[in-house]
């Protein structure tokens, strides 16, 4: 009896004999001996554990005895077990060491401007292209208020450090838009065909940009398509100079979805309203299609298929500056086709794929005339089209590095006639690229890569080696160079005359500093641009030209100091000099300005739901042609400096169950007077300005946007 | 004889360390569910701890759905009182993967739905402006999805009526319709009956503090 109490003794107090307490204690600290709070410390397996106090001292009891796993764990550091006996009663000191998180790992960002929804750390979001005063919700309106880009509003494309418009190619999920523009009149700059909201990400290169992109000397706008809508819905925009309709429509489980949407411009009664300076004599007249199919095919693959279709018919006529007292008259009338479907794919083992396929064809008929002067006017017909497919391959290496490669092939038909007299050619264009991006730690990467190319009408091959390096010296600052050889074929209109003409050549030189934060973005990059091998049309076709760029740009966002204002500064000094065309010597060109300035503010205002948008530029007078100087002043008068302030406010609403935006917006609100140059008669003995055709642009609008639940479409905590 | 009831009282022993295993795991999910009715586990560093013990408790059940469910809860509500919207997407998907792990362990949970929609909500604040739409979106259809879960879920009224309240009119927010919702909540907690006592209850007080406001 006395034993069975005895184990009864031992039973009932065993519990206790178990669980006798031990205290563990100590501090956490990282590398650097800075106390680290809030760090989970635990004996594993078990709830026994504290958390870091502001100083990195814990303490807690175990009823572990013995030999046990203690753990430390914070985010943003790597996580550390160590073994402790609980019975020594120890100072433990701990230290953890920084974990690679996405914070800190470095990325690629020397010469690009990223807009996206996707990555953290990104300069802007899709919607500030929409919401930018000024630009009109055109990307390439927009991307001009960063630092790299000109003030070119008398012509269309995007003027990049030195670089002609044609020196810029547009992509779409990784193909090629061989005509991004509208079809337009002289010094009338067409529109952007695309609109910013089928975009989840823009960037914006304006040099020393991959080896998966070839053709462009001077910058890429890479534009990456949207994914599965979140749900079905149909839209109906409404505005002074035209209407638009679209559906969208999410498939039940949520895996494919198609849309389709339509718009119409008619410029015509508005410029009942404001004269333009030419008079309009057909048109403005644009109808527009487009047409898009999304299926997810798997948990990881997705396919992608987006078509266009767009007619335009446009034309002025305007006093004549060769015959005074009569008048020239320009018609255009467009037809443009892009069609563009792309597959990606993970294949399992670190491997993706991503394969696409695009058409496009684009058709100018252009009937241009003195009235009453020539017998016959002039029939300019202008065709093109490109096929082209691309391939890639890219495989993960370890946590972070990765090598991409792959081919495209293009085949491209370029027609041209002048009254008739047909001169064309096609072209089939072969490339292959590859690149790795290799992390030799985290915060320091190297981008290596190279592109080989083969055109025939050129029948000439070339091999481009790309090199960048970035090195992150904390969570937010990071400091990059670039190195690159770029190659372009010669303009069609150069090329269709002469088949002997070789590769344009651009080397380009980076260094840039950039500091990104949540609400704050510091940004700064030098530059210099070799240019080599462009074309001259004295005294024959020719590969004789060169010319040079550098400069300094200056980017600032801030989206804290004021209260719900968000606003950005770019600054941009560019000091080029090129001898092409018929220039007798290296001069500065035309569309360079020295200085361009921008402010992009944004204010939102959450009492009256209304966002109000104000966009400043300026740049410096350019340099124009005036056939009354000598020789060795060629291109020494400049026009007068570029001031443009956008003003544009937006309401956001919703009528019965439809969001609805109500936008007005107006291009140089003050009227300042825009000098783009000038445009001589050939005896140079007259002369006329190249201005805006309307002085001020106001635009009116209503978007509304249907079948979607009101209550999900909220905007919480404004 | 001796031997048999040593082997019993052995038996006996064993059988109270068991019933000691979740004695414990009820007595620290008791007190630390119970310190959650408090308002003063809210301020971001008892936040942190609460997340940290809840974490500790996860990992060493594995097999209890509600601590890594807590784990979540604090995560969401401290990228709520939190000062540093940049820590916010972390602490959301630290949560997200808390309540990957409680929805394995207890699927369809209107309660996870419940947290899956605060999650959301704290992912919008980040950037209103360009990410409104689709967490917006995300919110609003997991409150659907909690409620289609569990229609007598108090939480699911809490959380509607507090986006009726703090949404702007113009984007069909109201004060008439939060009031009605609140005062639903108020009577689907008036019936709701937890599980057990460490099953989720929050809400009440703050459903009656958001009632006085709307009306």
């Amino acid at each position: 009896m006395f034993r069975i109490n005895l184990y009864l003794c031992f039973l009932l107090f065993s519990p206790a004999i178990l669980l006798a307490q031990h205290k563990i204690s100590g501090k956490v600290t990282d590398n650097k001996k800075h106390p680290l709070p809030g760090v989970n410390v635990y004996i594993k397996g078990s709830y026994d554990g504290a958390t870091s106090k502001a100083d990195g001292s814990f303490t807690f009891t175990t009823t572990e005895a013995g030999e046990r796993i203690l753990a430390a764990t914070l985010s943003g550091y790597q996580p550390l077990e160590i073994k402790i006996n609980t019975e020594n009663g120890e100072q433990l000191s701990i230290i953890l060491k920084n974990a690679a998180n996405a914070l800190r790992v470095v990325t690629i960002s020397a010469g690009s401007f990223e807009a996206s929804d996707d990555k953290k750390g990104t300069v802007l979001k899709p919607l500030d292209i929409v919401t930018t005063a000024g630009a009109g919700a055109d990307i390439v309106n927009a991307i001009k208020t960063l630092p790299g880009a000109q003030q070119t509003n008398d012509r269309e494309g995007l003027f990049v450090r030195g670089g002609t418009g044609y020196e810029t190619q547009t992509l779409i999920d990784g193909m090629l838009v061989r005509n991004p523009f509208s079809s337009s009149l002289p010094d009338v700059p067409g529109r952007g065909r695309f609109s910013p909201f089928l975009f989840k990400g823009t960037t914006f290169s304006s040099g020393g940009y991959s080896a998966q992109y070839g053709q462009a000397l001077s910058s890429a706008l890479v534009l990456e398509s949207t994914d599965l809508p979140q749900r079905s819905s149909s839209s109906v925009g409404l505005s002074v100079i035209g209407a638009s309709a679209g559906v969208e429509n999410l498939s039940r489980d949520k895996k494919s979805s198609w849309g389709v949407e339509g718009d119409y411009t008619n410029l015509g009664p508005y410029f009942q309203v404001v004269k333009p300076k030419q008079t309009p004599n057909l048109g403005p007249e644009i109808i527009g299609t487009s047409l898009n199919f999304r299926r997810k095919t798997s948990s990881t693959g997705l396919l992608k298929f987006y078509g266009y279709g767009n007619w335009s018919k446009m034309g002025f006529s305007s006093p004549s500056i060769e015959y005074p007292g009569d008048m020239e008259s320009y018609q255009v009338r467009n037809g443009n086709i892009y069609t563009n479907m792309t597959y990606r794919e993970n294949l399992g083992k670190d491997w993706r794929i991503y394969v696409g396929a695009s058409f496009s064809n684009n058709r100018d008929n252009i009937t241009t005339d003195t009235l009453g002067k020539a017998q016959t006017p002039a029939d300019i017909r202008v065709r093109s089209s490109l096929s082209q497919s691309r391939v890639m391959l890219t495989r993960n290496i370890g946590q972070f590095s990765a090598i991409r490669f792959g081919g495209e092939y293009q085949y491209a038909t370029e027609q041209f006639s002048f009254n008739q007299r047909p001169f064309n050619y096609a072209d089939n264009y072969t490339a292959a690229f590859a690149e790795g991006d290799i992390y030799f730690t985290p915060s320091f990467v190297g981008r290596v890569g190279g592109r080989a190319e083969y055109t025939s009408v050129l029948a000439k091959m070339n091999v481009a080696p790309r090199v960048s390096l970035a090195y992150k010296m904390d969570n937010y600052s990071q400091f990059s160079v670039a190195y690159g050889d770029y190659y372009q074929k010669p303009e069609p209109q150069y090329i269709r005359f002469d088949h002997g003409l070789g590769y344009m050549k651009a080397t380009h030189y980076i260094v840039s500093y950039q500091r990104v934060a949540s609400d704050y973005t510091f940004r700064t990059e030098l530059f210099y641009k070799q240019y080599a091998d462009l074309v001259k049309t004295v005294p024959n076709y020719n590969n004789n030209g060169k010319g040079y760029a550098k400069g300094i740009e200056v980017f600032w966002r801030d989206r804290k100091s004021i209260k719900n204002v968000d606003y950005w500064i770019s600054y941009s000094y560019l000091d080029t000099k090129r001898d092409f065309l018929n220039y007798p010597k290296e001069v500065q060109p035309d569309f360079a300005a020295t200085h361009t300035a921008s402010l992009v503010y944004k204010h939102f205002f959450p009492k009256l739901s209304t966002n109000l948008g104000l966009t400043y530029t300026f740049a410096t007078g350019r340099p124009y042609y005036n056939p009354n100087q000598p020789a060795d002043k060629f291109m020494s008068d400049k026009t007068i400096d570029y001031h443009a302030l956008g003003v544009s406010a937006s309401y956001l609403t919703t009528i019965r169950k439809a969001f609805t935006i109500f936008v007005l917006s107006v291009s140089n609100a003050p009227g300042n007077k825009q000098v783009f140059g000038y445009r001589y008669s050939s005896d140079g003995m007259r002369r006329g300005e190249i201005t805006p055709s309307v002085p001020r642009f106001i635009f009116l609008g209503m978007f509304m946007n249907f079948g979607i639940d009101r209550r999900q479409d909220v905007i919480n905590n404004l | 004889m001796k031997r048999l009831l040593l082997s019993l009282f052995m038996i006996g022993g064993l059988a109270t360390v068991a019933v000691a295993q979740s004695a414990q795991y009820q007595d620290a999910m008791s007190k630390q569910v119970s310190d959650l009715d408090s308002s003063g586990s809210f301020a971001p560093d008892a936040l942190v701890a609460k997340i940290n013990t809840f974490e500790r408790i996860a990992e060493a059940e594995k097999t209890q759905w509600l601590p890594y469910y807590y784990a979540a809860y604090c995560q969401v509500m401290s990228c709520f009182v939190g000062q540093d919207k940049s820590k916010i997407d972390e602490l959301a998907d630290k949560a997200a993967a808390n309540l990957d792990k409680a929805e394995t362990l207890n699927p369809k949970s209107s309660e996870v739905a419940c947290i899956r929609s605060l999650v959301a909500s704290a992912r919008l604040m980040v950037d209103p402006a360009s990410r409104g739409m689709k967490y917006g979106m995300e919110a609003g259809q997991q409150i659907e999805l909690a409620k289609t879960y569990n229609a007598e879920n108090p939480r699911v009224y809490l959380l509607l009526g507090q986006s009726l309240l703090f949404t702007p009119e113009q984007f069909g927010g109201s004060k008439s319709k939060a009031k009605v919702m609140l005062e639903t909540a108020l009577q689907k907690y008036a019936a709701f009956k937890p599980e057990s006592a460490i099953a989720p209850h929050w809400g009440e007080p703050y459903a009656k503090e958001l009632l006085s406001k709307a009306q």
